[in-house]
């Protein structure tokens, strides 16, 4: 068998030039192709719907929002993408009284949104745009025999493009209220913008009369059912109309909900027969972004091939020193993308990922815990830095803090850690000091976070770092470091609280405490062991409770829980979206919201509504100062810590700066194929003689089998 | 003959039955509708609203097994079991829950699976049979101890051990072939190599000891000792009696795997990224996508109960005196 594989290997890769492990066809390495891959198979393309990271990986590459995030500006700053200019955001009373930019926020009863539409943007090549001679639409309605011959989207023929107008924009926001788009944010939006409930009811009754009336196709035709608060104001320019004032708002504007959806698109894609075949619009999305979606098989490979219609954009010319210093601006100018296409293949495990990365087959990579000591090492003071083997293949380093956190909650319904009491405030206060996040992130992190002092992560603004940004509560400030309070001060603590040494007065035993958690595998066990080791310092026992997810959610949806732990990845960089975790109206218990330790503080409320609608600044500081100071001293988390992305990418790759809030950055990549061939042929030389001199040794080996079999031949039947 | 395949046919439809109705229970004890909803919906901003609109989309907003509100036979049939299993039986598996056409899937995906585990079937009985006829040959030699102490070695170690061994030594360390992935038409063929040594090396152990014991049983009989009898050599003994009277288990052993050959490997497929059906239930577990779990159970069932028949009736062939009437 394995002389056969040997003939096999040497005939495959013997052919041609190409390093015999390469998992590309001949030639590609050369070409400005970015090669990556992905774990998890996307679920969803359909911008209304889209919500995972992994999903706008693609999508954010093809879908155009009216604004986008600067690729290099921090902290970070929006800019227009397909518009001419930032939106004109204009506040009206609710009689229609127009009203000074610095109104108070009570007196605003709706502001407008006008964004215009830069004229000449174009949709990449698609069959829902094809006409035939007479000026009709080619696959519309779809023929028999046409349907017969199609398996993929590329099996259509003929494709076309059309220009982009204001109302792609707004019959995507009417597709964000149509139900059976299953938006994320139609609850949200139907909060903020005017129209959008009433929309989505008229809808819901339009379509229901379409199934009675049986009338062909599932496709409604949004454009017939008014919106009132989303207006064509021409060609070009529409307003959204917000109820009261919500600045965060045009953080939405960059996200791929608001990217503009042709109808002739979802025209086309709900033609039956078509679904069938997987042919959907939340599979082969239509966009007029750099690129495109070609090749659609989650099971194996995504592609993204550079659209030609693209309108053209520049490499931005604004940047920091370290930008310069990094090279980050040597394209400055130049016209994007840099990149023909990106191959993305299907790599579920880390191993194998992370070795084809080292292979060069992949020119960037995250870092998994496995290969960690590998790859990273920390210096003296701390940083962290690439090991010698990496340094040495050119490889490169990339690091930033997340805009998520992690955090450990109280459920503060609960009758012992939650609640209003001073008993219970001590006894958080006092678990706050003990649960050691600095040892955690050391240990399961690698670490790779940096401990909280408060719910907002570095990057937001409100943040504090430094002196200024300590929790007073758990930490102090000594010889310029952070220094977690002894667990001595949390016995303090717990003895004030009545929990003398931790035991529990009522029953004289120690104070038992419950920890829910989803993370019932072996993996987790060492770390459930830690959080049971940090609570056992102040004599708490505390009892594990692991379920699965599904069991978890309810728990928390019905306030069963009494210590959890969960995470936010920031949906924009402003504080409201992390403080709205822990705003009273919004908690999972009351209102199934966001806020899942169900904290609610009357002052905290206030300054909460007061702080969502203040312009950045020293007021909207001051009051966030004082939010985190109620938090820190009623402790409903213990802010747990930030996470802190590393990735690697190889020399040829270029342009890699990381940024937490944008996802269309493919788009700034530039790859140097003719580095990565050479540094690819180096490392994947085929070694033959170790097969040889397998194959000898089995060679020889038969000469004692063949005399065995002959001696075996001739001796006496047993 | 006929009668004996229509007749184990009939007996077929009430074990899918009962497949089905297991398999529904207990998905449904684990995960209830609402659980489906919130997982296909994402972690963020999910509310009782977009709850409740995509049960209604996906048809798991009716009773699970019962409808009390329904009248007549609607009570029965108004229910997510019957809505959810009627075309099951058809062979119509419908769509996922996240809105992919299952039979468009299974037809992709099962050939690559294919791709691979028919030349590790088909390479790996060849090799097995072989070194357990050469240990059976050199019975009660150092040959044969050392070989079935290889052998229970190699069993003993974990499939993931080959896997992860080979991609690191064959893939890495020697530069021979791709690591992990796979491609269409003739360039799939380099990516097939490293997975397929793999899993006949993975098989050694267990295949090699499983005939060795086949074959040694055979070369006790009576029939083995007359043909020696007569004077024929050891390696016609081996050939022409023990191999072809060892057949029956081996077949048995065989001919009931090869329908569940589709399904592919999990293991195997998801470590070499090979876009195959093994990975395709157990991500379908994890994404609570019931219309996936139940088409691929049901698929499953259907595949071993052929697999059984058309063991019995292979049995015929390798051995005449069998009768299937």
């Amino acid at each position: 068998m394995l002389p056969l594989a040997l003939l096999l290997v040497v005939l495959i890769g013997g052919c041609g030039r190409q390093a015999w492990n390469d998992p590309y066809r001949d030639g590609q390495a050369a070409e400005p192709i970015f090669y990556s891959s992905f774990a998890e198979r996307p679920k969803h393309f359909d911008p209304a719907r889209s919500y995972s990271a992994n999903e706008w990986a693609f999508i954010s590459q093809v879908y155009e929002p009216p604004l986008q995030y600067h690729f290099l500006r921090r902290p970070y700053a929006l800019v227009p993408l397909t518009t001419d200019g930032m939106p004109e955001i204009r506040e009206y009373a609710e009689d229609g009284r127009p009203l000074p930019e610095d109104a108070p926020a009570a007196e605003v009863g709706y502001t407008d949104y006008i964004l215009r539409v830069r004229p000449g943007i174009r949709f990449q090549p698609h069959p829902a745009f094809a006409r035939d001679t007479s000026g009709g639409y080619l696959y519309w309605p779809l023929v028999d025999d046409v349907l017969q011959s199609v398996n993929t989207l590329g099996d259509f023929g003929a494709k076309d493009t059309r220009e982009l107008v204001a109302a792609d924009y707004i019959y995507q926001i009417k597709r964000l209220a149509y139900a059976p788009n299953h938006s994320p944010i139609s609850s949200l939006m139907g909060e903020h913008i005017r129209g959008f409930a009433e929309f989505a009811q008229t809808a819901k009754l339009a379509r229901e009369r379409r199934a009675e009336e049986k009338r062909g196709g599932g496709w409604l035709d949004l454009r017939q059912v008014p919106m009132s608060g989303v207006q064509e104001i021409d060609r070009y320019t529409y307003r959204i109309r917000i109820e009261k004032k919500y600045p965060q708002f045009i953080y939405w504007l960059a996200m791929n909900f608001f990217a503009p959806m042709p109808w002739e698109a979802e025209r086309f894609y709900q033609q039956p027969g078509l679904n069938e075949k997987n042919i959907n619009l939340d599979w082969y999305p239509v966009g007029t972004g750099p690129f495109m979606l070609t090749e659609n098989n989650p099971n194996l490979r995504m592609v993204l091939v550079r659209n030609p219609n693209f309108h053209g954009e520049a490499y931005p010319e604004e940047g920091s020193a370290s930008d310069v210093a990094e090279g980050l601006l040597d394209d400055a100018g130049k016209a994007m993308p840099f990149i023909e296409r990106a191959v993305y293949a299907l790599e579920k495990e880390a191993i194998p990922r992370w070795n084809k990365f080292l292979q060069g087959y992949y020119d960037n990579s995250g870092i998994a815990s496995d290969s960690f000591d590998q790859a990273v090492q920390f210096g003296t003071g701390g940083e962290a830095e690439l090991t010698d083997a990496m340094r040495e293949r050119g490889i490169r380093l990339s690091t930033a803090v997340e805009t998520s956190v992690f955090y450990t909650g109280f459920n503060m319904l609960d009758p012992v850690v939650g609640g209003d009491s001073e008993r219970a405030r001590l006894l958080r206060q006092a678990i706050a000091i003990a649960v050691d996040y600095e040892e955690y992130i050391s240990i399961f992190q690698n670490g790779r976070g940096e401990a909280a002092q408060g719910p907002l992560p570095p990057g937001i603004f409100g943040h504090r770092g430094g002196i200024e940004g300590v929790n007073p509560v758990t930490h102090r400030w000594i010889d310029g470091a952070l220094r977690r309070r002894g667990i001595d001060e949390a016995r303090t603590l717990m003895a004030r609280a009545g929990y003398v040494d931790g035991r529990d007065p009522a029953n004289g035993g120690p104070l038992i405490l419950y920890y829910d958690t989803p993370a019932a595998g072996p993996d987790s066990k060492a770390m459930l062991q830690w959080y049971r080791k940090q609570l056992d310092k102040l004599g708490i026992e505390l009892v594990i409770r692991a379920t699965d997810y599904n069991r978890f959610q309810e728990k928390m949806l019905k306030g069963t829980a009494q210590i959890f732990s969960w995470g936010w990845n920031a949906d924009y960089p402003d504080p409201e979206n992390f403080f709205f975790l822990l705003y009273g109206p919004n908690g999972k218990v009351e209102s199934k919201g966001e806020n899942a330790a169900n904290f609610h503080d009357a002052e905290f409320d206030t300054l909460f509504v007061t702080m969502k609608d203040l312009p950045n600044g020293t007021e909207r500081q001051h009051v966030i100062d004082r939010m985190v100071t109620i938090l820190r001293d009623q402790s409903p988390w213990l802010f747990g810590f930030f996470p802190k992305s590393f990735s690697l990418h190889h020399a040829w790759y270029h342009n890699a700066k990381p940024h937490l809030m944008a996802n269309n950055t493919l788009k700034y990549k530039r790859i140097d194929g003719a580095s990565r061939v050479t540094a690819q042929q180096a490392w994947n030389r085929p070694l033959v003689w170790p097969l040889v001199v397998l194959a000898a040794v089995l060679v020889f080996s038969l000469v004692p089998a063949v005399r065995g079999f002959r001696a075996r031949e001739r001796s006496r039947a047993l | 003959m006929s009668a004996y395949i229509i007749r184990r046919l009939l007996y077929a439809l009430p074990i899918l039955i009962g497949v089905n109705a297991l398999t529904f229970l207990l998905f449904f004890v684990v995960n209830s509708p609402d659980d489906m909803a919130r997982m296909h919906l994402g972690g963020k901003r999910v509310t009782d609203q977009a709850i409740q609109s995509w049960k209604e989309e996906h048809g798991y907003d009716k009773p699970l097994l019962f409808n009390y509100e329904a009248a007549g036979a609607q009570r029965l049939t108004d229910t997510i079991l019957y809505q959810k299993s009627v075309r099951l039986f058809l062979f119509d598996f419908g769509q996922s829950d996240s809105g992919r056409n299952i039979g468009h899937d299974i037809s992709q995906r099962m050939w690559p699976s294919l791709a691979i585990a028919v030349p590790t079937l088909l390479v790996g009985l060849a090799f097995n049979i072989t070194f357990a006829l050469l240990l059976a040959f050199f019975r009660g030699t150092y040959f044969d101890l050392w070989g079935v102490v290889i052998c229970v070695a190699m069993m003993s170690i974990s499939g993931l051990f080959y896997i992860i061994g080979g991609q690191y030594l064959v893939g890495k360390l020697l530069n021979l072939v791709p690591i992990s992935g796979y491609d269409t038409g003739v360039h799939a063929l380099k990516f097939l190599i490293l997975p397929v040594i793999v899993g006949v090396i993975g098989s050694i152990g267990s295949g090699t000891r499983w005939y060795r014991t086949l074959f040694l049983e055979e070369i006790h009989r009576d029939y083995v000792r007359t043909a020696r009898a007569k004077g024929l050599s050891e390696q016609l003994v081996l050939f022409r009696h023990v191999l072809r009277n060892a057949l029956i288990p081996i077949l048995t052993g065989v001919v009931v795997v090869l329908p569940l050959l589709f399904i592919g490997s999990l293991l195997t497929e998801s470590f070499f990224g090979i876009p195959g059906l093994g990975s395709y239930t157990i991500d379908a577990i994890n994404n609570q996508d019931f219309a996936v779990v139940r088409a691929m159970v049901f698929l499953g069932a259907v595949l071993y109960i052929i697999g059984l028949l058309m063991t019995d009736i292979s049995y015929t062939i390798v051995d005449p005196r069998v009768r299937l009437d």
